[in-house]
């Protein structure tokens, strides 16, 4: 076969390209320019060079929330991915039941990340919360604003809750899209309910995956609002997150220079982090159709 | 423009940048890229090869910068080197 390749569609593109460079590639090119000074106002400014990315690199604190916050999203992604596919497949496949579950799943996602946190703000309060009201009855000390593990515990389950609906909502779709072919297939060679999963099901929702978990890990990278609100970084720095202390040094203080330095580290950071994931997730697929 | 307040490195920065990107259009346009397999771990295009070479140029600099006593022109020398065997053998 002969295929005739026309690369001339790509300047259909050429819109996009022209609201991305004004929304998202001349901010960023200024943020670099921001980055080698120091600025005081448009016509007071001195070059520094890369005095700012040598001081924002060897920050302790900096440093500290950077392992915070893989830390955070590891742990968020081995929890919300497994337990998403797990509610996934327990969603009723079709009736009224199929609606009123999905309904019900994908509750959390409609709420915002600042009444998220204080819904948990409130809900996790000794005096008048239900679950520090409960947990202190059963004799456990909880108390967020004191316990650095209490917070952490509080802001992953907050985060679980918000969230793995919808990883839940991506593999449901997934699910669906499976002829049922392949399961009649598998009843005819007596295939254990594990097996039709390893085989038929998990490979068939690789590429839902790779979006949840790309858009899992964005998210919970740049969390904010949730963890500002519930404990406000604290105690101490000890739920500081990235977006958390980059806000504080760019509005708080007024710190141009560190902060664009800072946030050029934090995009290379995510960069490098997505395309690994995404390269990885690609190539394992490739590997398996290879294999089929 | 002075809004965005330009410095010549960065000037000079985005000016190679864009006319990498702009000799990797017409080298794509003159002789299409085949997807080929070097040290890299992956069967890579050569605009693959291009993007991990500018994203490891950029933590070649980084690291310089942050960890080590010395100039960023030798960063610089670095990545062009890595760049160079990336492109060739990666």
């Amino acid at each position: 076969m002969n295929k005739v390749y026309n690369n001339r569609a790509w300047w259909l593109i050429l819109p996009m390209l022209l609201l991305v460079a004004f929304s998202a590639i001349i901010p960023l090119m200024t943020v670099v320019n921001y980055s080698v000074q120091d600025v005081f106002d448009a016509h007071t400014r001195f070059f520094t060079g890369t005095e700012w990315f040598k001081e924002m690199l060897n920050d302790p604190a900096l440093q500290a929330a950077v392992l915070r916050q893989f830390a955070f999203s590891l742990t968020i992604l081995a929890i919300e991915v497994p337990l998403g596919i797990g509610i996934a497949l327990l969603m009723p496949k079709k009736g009224w039941q199929a609606s009123a579950v999905l309904i019900l799943v994908t509750m959390p996602l409609l709420i915002p990340w600042n009444v998220v946190g204080s819904i948990w703000q409130i809900f996790t309060r000794g005096d008048i919360g239900l679950m520090g009201w409960s947990l202190r009855e059963l004799g456990y000390g909880y108390n967020i604003t004191a316990s650095p593990v209490d917070a952490w515990a509080t802001i992953i389950l907050m985060d679980v809750w918000h969230w793995t609906p919808l990883i839940a909502l991506l593999c449901y779709s997934g699910l669906r899209s499976i002829p049922d072919a392949y399961y009649q297939a598998a009843r005819i060679d007596r295939a254990s309910k594990w097996s039709v999963f390893r085989y038929i099901q998990l490979p068939k929702l690789t590429n839902v995956l790779v979006i949840g978990v790309l858009l899992r890990f964005m998210h919970s990278f740049m969390i904010y609002a949730e963890p500002f609100v519930l404990t406000g970084g604290g105690p101490g720095s000890s739920t500081t997150f990235l977006s958390q202390s980059l806000t504080t040094m760019a509005i708080g203080q007024q710190d141009l220079g560190p902060s664009a330095a800072f946030s050029l580290i934090y995009f290379l950071i995510i960069l490098l982090v997505t395309w690994v994931f995404y390269t990885a997730i690609m190539n394992m697929q490739k590997d398996n159709n290879k294999g089929a | 423009m002075e809004w965005m307040v330009w410095t010549t490195p960065t000037a000079v920065f985005f000016a190679v940048i864009a006319a990498l990107l702009a000799c990797m259009t017409t080298w794509e346009v003159v002789s299409p890229t085949v997807e080929r397999k070097g040290f890299l771990p992956i069967s890579t295009t050569r605009g693959d090869r291009f993007f991990i070479g500018l994203l490891s140029a950029a933590y070649i600099h980084l690291i310089v910068i942050g960890f080590t006593p010395l100039s960023i022109w030798m960063a610089l020398g670095a990545s062009v080197v890595w760049c160079l065997i990336l492109m060739r053998w990666g």
